[in-house]
């Protein structure tokens, strides 16, 4: 925190001295617009998120004036009709399964690869290792996207059969086919997408803890699991649960995978296995290319909604990690 | 640690199972899974590959629990469960690189290069990328060019003079910006410069263009380059800046000739990092440059394609030569994405600052 003690500028300092004094002028002109410049592009960023609210409200209105059914509540979308009829309440409901399964598949295996590399394996074979997660990070979502509809969809499907000969009981297995694009598949797919970024995340969150609480879990005689659940997993909390959130974030909003991979289907069901699953996101993206300007703008609402949820998803992830940071800070 | 037994395990040491206990329950649980579901009807390698899984976590759990007493049972199944953690990620890598290999080259030519798909029919054994990867390379360029300047300003701000509620505001709408959808900043450039701005330069017809997808990723780009640049900048020694405001240099000069020049490299490799990001964008070039077929040098009129939306509109075509398109197209964009990406790595090693 070296900088903290250059908060005085040269042009602040007082310039009565010695040798007449700092010269004036032109340069410190420079170094006035130099900063006004920096606050400008700091600001920026501001301006930006007030700017995405206010253009979309203004965007979305016309349509949600004409819609002649419940916004939030109405599950279907035809928008581009007269009078149009459109609602956000099956893509909000498929935004949120797919994401909380998603979730659900990513995380275990995301915290278990965090923990693989920052308490089971040497540090130099976890730098290599760790660069296959980041690889993973680095595909387009429209490859993932691909690769799922075309070579995933086939093992999912067989697993979709197994699933409903074998627990069809669960509501949630109760889809008897044909099995093709589905929550199950979309989920899959975003599941993988989001693994490495709760990966990168945890594992910061892991390597954090005080070394002196591991030695001396270790040091009472516990084995290196009991030392993660006594010693690693309680420290990182706070940390997991804000990773698991940024996570969430990402998978709330993805697009073209979903659009890809998942029926397109609009209705509120918990079937996982049958054809259908439809997202905000992807729903945009399906209907954008056929859009009439009131279809348009009827998008742009549910991407109000959208915006808000993450805005949401997001703002309470920071707000803990700052927490945190504010705590670890005073304990050091 | 010692392997030695104690005698009657009545010592100090608890028993404990020999080193190569794994390997052979490993071998056993995959011996005894193939026989269970070599039957005819049963098969599949997925499957004695679940059963295995299965039988191994079953064997040691329960080998060892006799031998060395649950907590180290218990241990045992968790070291096992996090390397299949490991195992579990590596596998859908692994068959996206195989996919990309197998089918990606099988189109991927100097003619697949060159040409665009300007009067190729859907059903055509023909057509190329040329104009998604020179969509793909504008935008791309275009959206850095707005991004850089602002986003490292944005991150001095942040550095040497952000003091006070101004600049935690802004550090903190920086981070939750991060985590805006690119679908969103897709839909905040079609409201703003598509259908308000352009109607304005282009007699009240709102047009698609290859600038309004470069400004889309600008808005996703800006927080990820102001961020990565902030942490380098700190990362500049303070007596460094100090030494230089000693020999009487102004603070912007300061910047400019010294922090700057100091934390370059990984200044450049956050870029790097955000711009191979940009370039795998589809929803925002979906929505604000809508695509074409045919080769569109001009960004600011006209719609533009770009490789991501290229692979997205081929995997759409029921054609039997379009999974083909899609695919080439797809090993294109991830050979683009993973050369900057490394190439960024690479370069992030060489930077002198030590994280």
């Amino acid at each position: 925190m070296s900088q903290r003690s250059l908060t005085t500028t040269p042009a602040d300092a007082p310039t009565t001295g010695g040798g007449g004094g700092l010269p004036r002028g032109r340069r410190f002109g420079v170094e006035r617009v130099f900063r006004g410049l920096a606050t400008v592009a700091g600001s920026t960023i501001l301006v930006i998120i007030v700017a995405i609210a206010i253009f979309l409200i203004v965007k979305a209105l016309p349509a949600l004036r004409a819609n002649s059914e419940n916004f939030f509540t109405f599950p279907s979308w035809f928008a581009d009709s007269s009078p149009p009829r459109f609602g956000i309440a099956a893509i909000a409901f498929g935004t949120v399964i797919t994401s909380a399964l998603a979730m659900l598949l990513a995380v275990p295996v995301a915290v278990g690869i965090a923990l693989c590399l920052t308490h089971y394996t040497h540090r130099r074979i976890a730098t290599t290792l760790g660069f296959f997660i980041d690889l993973l990070a680095a595909v387009p979502s429209v490859v993932f996207g691909l690769w799922g509809r075309d070579y995933l969809a086939g093992p999912v499907a067989d697993l979709s059969a197994w699933l409903h000969a074998n627990l069809g009981w669960i509501p949630l297995f109760g889809g008897a086919g044909p099995y093709g694009r589905s929550i199950l598949l979309g989920s899959i797919v975003l599941a993988i997408m989001v693994l490495p970024i709760v990966t990168a995340l945890t594992r910061e969150v892991f390597l954090q803890t005080p070394e002196e609480n591991e030695e001396a879990a270790l040091a009472l005689g516990a084995t290196r699991w009991e030392m993660i659940r006594t010693a690693v997993l309680p420290y990182g909390r706070p940390g997991i649960i804000a990773s698991v959130m940024l996570g969430l974030g990402r998978a709330l909003g993805e697009t073209i995978a979903l659009a890809l991979t998942l029926g397109a289907v609009y209705n509120v069901s918990f079937d996982l296995l049958g054809t259908g699953g439809n997202t905000i996101a992807a729903n945009i993206a399906l209907r954008f290319g056929e859009a009439n300007p009131i279809g348009r703008s009827a998008l742009i609402a549910s991407g109000l909604v959208l915006f808000a949820i993450t805005l949401v998803v997001n703002m309470t992830a920071r707000l803990i990690i700052y927490r945190r940071r504010e705590f670890v800070g005073s304990a050091a | 640690m010692s392997r030695t037994l104690a005698p009657g395990g009545a010592g100090l040491r608890t028993r404990r199972l020999p080193a190569w206990t794994p390997v052979g329950v490993g071998a056993a649980a995959v011996l005894l899974a193939y026989l269970v579901t070599a039957v005819p009807g049963a098969g599949g390698p997925v499957r004695t590959g679940v059963v295995a899984s299965l039988l191994f976590v079953l064997g040691l759990g329960v080998l060892s629990r006799v031998v060395e007493g649950g907590r180290v049972a218990r241990n045992r199944i968790a070291t096992t469960l996090v390397y299949a953690a490991f195992g579990l990620a590596l596998a859908p890598l692994l068959s996206i690189t195989v996919t990309l290999l197998s089918k990606g080259t099988e189109r991927l030519n100097g003619y697949f290069l060159s040409v665009s798909m300007h009067n190729v029919g859907a059903f055509d054994d023909a057509g190329g990328a040329y104009h998604a990867i020179m969509g793909t390379l504008e935008q791309a360029g275009i959206a850095t060019l707005i991004t850089v300047p602002l986003g490292v300003l944005g991150a001095v701000y942040l550095v040497e003079y952000g003091r006070g509620p101004l600049a935690t505001l802004i550090r903190f709408f920086v981070d939750v910006m991060t985590g805006v959808p690119s679908i969103v900043a897709g839909l905040f450039v079609l409201a703003f410069w598509v259908l308000i701005i352009s109607p304005m330069l282009n007699n009240g017809r709102p047009e698609y263009s290859g600038f309004a997808a470069a400004l889309a990723l600008a808005v996703l780009m800006l927080p990820t380059v102001v961020r990565s640049t902030e942490e380098m900048l700190r990362l500049v020694p303070g007596p460094l800046r100090e030494g230089a405001y000693a020999l009487g240099i102004p603070k912007w000069r300061t910047i400019m000739r010294i922090v700057l020049p100091t934390a370059a490299p990984g200044i450049v490799t956050g870029i790097m990092l955000s711009v191979a990001r940009a370039c795998g964008e589809t929803a925002p070039v979906l929505l604000v440059a809508f695509g074409t077929d045919s080769i569109n040098l001009d960004p600011f009129s006209g719609g533009q394609m770009s490789l991501s939306l290229y692979v997205y509109q081929q995997a759409g075509v029921a054609s039997k030569y379009a999974p083909g398109r899609a695919w080439a197209g797809a090993l294109t964009l991830v050979v683009l994405v993973l050369t900057l990406t490394v190439a960024a790595k690479l370069l992030a090693r060489r930077s002198k600052l030590a994280r």
